[in-house]
């Protein structure tokens, strides 16, 4: 009965939400071609690395470009939902508006997380896709039941854990009230992710698997893409991803604990 | 400004992405192609991080929202041009900025002690002044988009549009000069080489056209200045108060 109710609840939010956006058209349109340029600066910015090189880290250009697509994939994600509703949590403790949000008889994590929809992300989720497709037929990836679950386990698990790096920075706002740059911060780690981790030096590989499981955002799902992968490591990223919305899970509702509303 | 260090501290740090591009450079050996060495490069990209440091704009953010939430109208009865106020903003956060790019540059030599080197004084004040020139273009870019909130409210996408261009084309992931011939042949007639690839090649004593960059720098300054005056004339003219 309760997951009826928050289905419910979500399909008004996203129609809601999206009719608001749909306002902004001339918005949506520019951002359309943001995003598609953004893909190409990747994509050229790639082919440089690729010039004089056959390998990078180990890994072809058409290897590689499996990792642009995923990536674009989950930008497109994080665009789509993370970006606009965790920054907007910095505004609810700002103006003391998150009362209401408690208030509510409905979980306070499913509202502020899902609450606001971003419709030109949405492109960009099928950019990547159709890049994946590309990449599909130009390393000629057999397609059979296992790699499609494989995959689909490894990149929901890639989702879990790029939510729960949001959510917890954007937790911190409780705390620090103004948590921006800390933002900043997360996107340009974040952008490490469009290239394969063996391509860096070790102390930053061991930094982005340990500190910031960066590693496991995209190159996990790609090696799954390119059969690779042993089966530790997806293991080991479906735990990474369940440990890590566990922790988020219980950190915000520690930081509620500390919340006291504005000028309180 | 500084009331809140922490946050430009963060903001230090958000600006290492070069550095983690040099990374790949280096680890790779790609910059044997390009005929730079280990050393010049992470120069290259250590004086890319500064160029970027002090020539980074957000003027459009600040007059989107001050412009949606009505505050432009009380400074336009003031007889001082509202960009005026948030080009001293721009400056004085700049100079918070400045010891914690120095740290950050400390941390870079400790790991990369081969890399120190000491820019003679003339050199450092050109690219001290060819920075600034690159933060002045860029600010005239934006406060161009900016004026766009007088016909479009939601001016900000449109920066975001224009950041991928200077994303990919300033040389702050990938020196100038490794990119292929067909981009190599137009590329220095657009503004974007000279935002950070020329400032930074400057600094770190990698080869470049001294007086052909910097006149560049002056003369998109004397073609975008005027552009300015014109749009932001025309935008106040059309300018009406939120709610009326």
């Amino acid at each position: 009965m309760n997951l009826r109710k928050y289905l419910k609840v979500y399909k008004k939010f996203f129609h809601t939400s999206l009719a608001s956006e749909l306002e902004y058209k001339t918005n949506i349109l520019v951002d359309l071609i943001t995003a598609i340029l953004s893909l190409i600066g990747s994509i050229f910015l790639l082919s440089i690395f690729f010039q004089n090189n056959g390998y990078i880290g180990g890994w072809k250009f058409e290897q590689a470009l499996i990792i642009q697509g995923i990536y674009t994939i989950l930008n497109g994600i994080t665009n789509t939902w993370f970006n606009p509703n965790l920054t907007e949590i910095v505004k609810h403790i700002r103006e003391g508006t998150l009362d209401f949000v408690l208030l509510k008889p409905i979980d306070s994590q499913f509202f502020i997380s899902l609450k606001k929809i971003n419709p030109s992300g949405f492109l960009e989720i099928m950019l990547g896709f159709f890049l994946l497709l590309f990449c599909i037929k130009i390393n000629q990836i057999n397609l059979s039941l296992s790699f499609l679950t494989l995959s689909l386990i490894t990149i929901s698990c890639s989702i879990c854990i790029l939510y729960s790096l949001w959510f917890f920075i954007s937790t911190t706002t409780i705390w620090f009230v103004k948590t921006w740059n800390a933002i900043e911060v997360l996107r340009s780690f974040l952008y490490i992710g469009r290239f394969p981790l063996n391509s860096f030096s070790f102390s930053l590989r061991v930094f982005f698997s340990v500190f910031i499981p960066i590693a496991f955002i995209t190159t996990i799902p790609s090696e799954v893409f390119l059969g690779l992968s042993q089966l530790w490591k997806i293991l080991l990223e479906v735990i990474v991803a369940s440990v890590f919305l566990i922790t988020s899970r219980k950190f915000w509702l520690y930081a509620l604990k500390f919340y006291s509303s504005a000028s309180s | 400004m500084l009331e809140y260090r922490v946050e430009i501290a963060l903001w230090a740090i958000s600006g290492i992405i070069p550095f983690f591009m040099l990374n790949i450079w280096t680890n790779n050996n790609l910059n044997e192609s390009i005929n730079i060495s280990d050393v010049l490069l992470s120069r290259y990209f250590l004086c890319a991080f500064f160029v970027r440091q002090f020539s980074v704009v957000w003027v459009v953010f600040s007059f989107e929202e001050d412009s949606l939430m009505g505050k432009v109208s009380p400074y336009l009865i003031q007889p001082l041009n509202p960009f005026f106020r948030y080009f001293a903003q721009h400056l004085a956060e700049q100079i918070t900025r400045f010891p914690f790019a120095l740290i950050i540059a400390f941390f870079f030599f400790i790991f990369n002690p081969e890399s120190i080197w000491i820019p003679n004084l003339g050199i450092l004040l050109l690219s001290i002044v060819s920075t600034f020139l690159s933060f002045l273009i860029q600010f005239l870019i934006q406060s161009i988009v900016a004026c766009l909130c007088f016909w479009t409210e939601k001016a900000s996408s449109i920066e975001r549009l224009l950041f991928i261009p200077t994303l990919f084309f300033s040389g702050l992931l990938a020196p100038v000069v490794s990119f292929p011939e067909y981009v190599k042949s137009w590329i220095y007639l657009t503004p974007f080489p000279y935002l950070i690839d020329f400032p930074a090649n400057l600094l770190s004593g990698n080869e470049t056209n001294i007086s052909g960059g910097l006149s560049m720098q002056i003369l998109w300054i004397f073609l975008l200045f005027p552009l300015f005056k014109k749009i932001w004339s025309e935008g106040t003219k059309k300018y009406t108060a939120m709610g009326s």
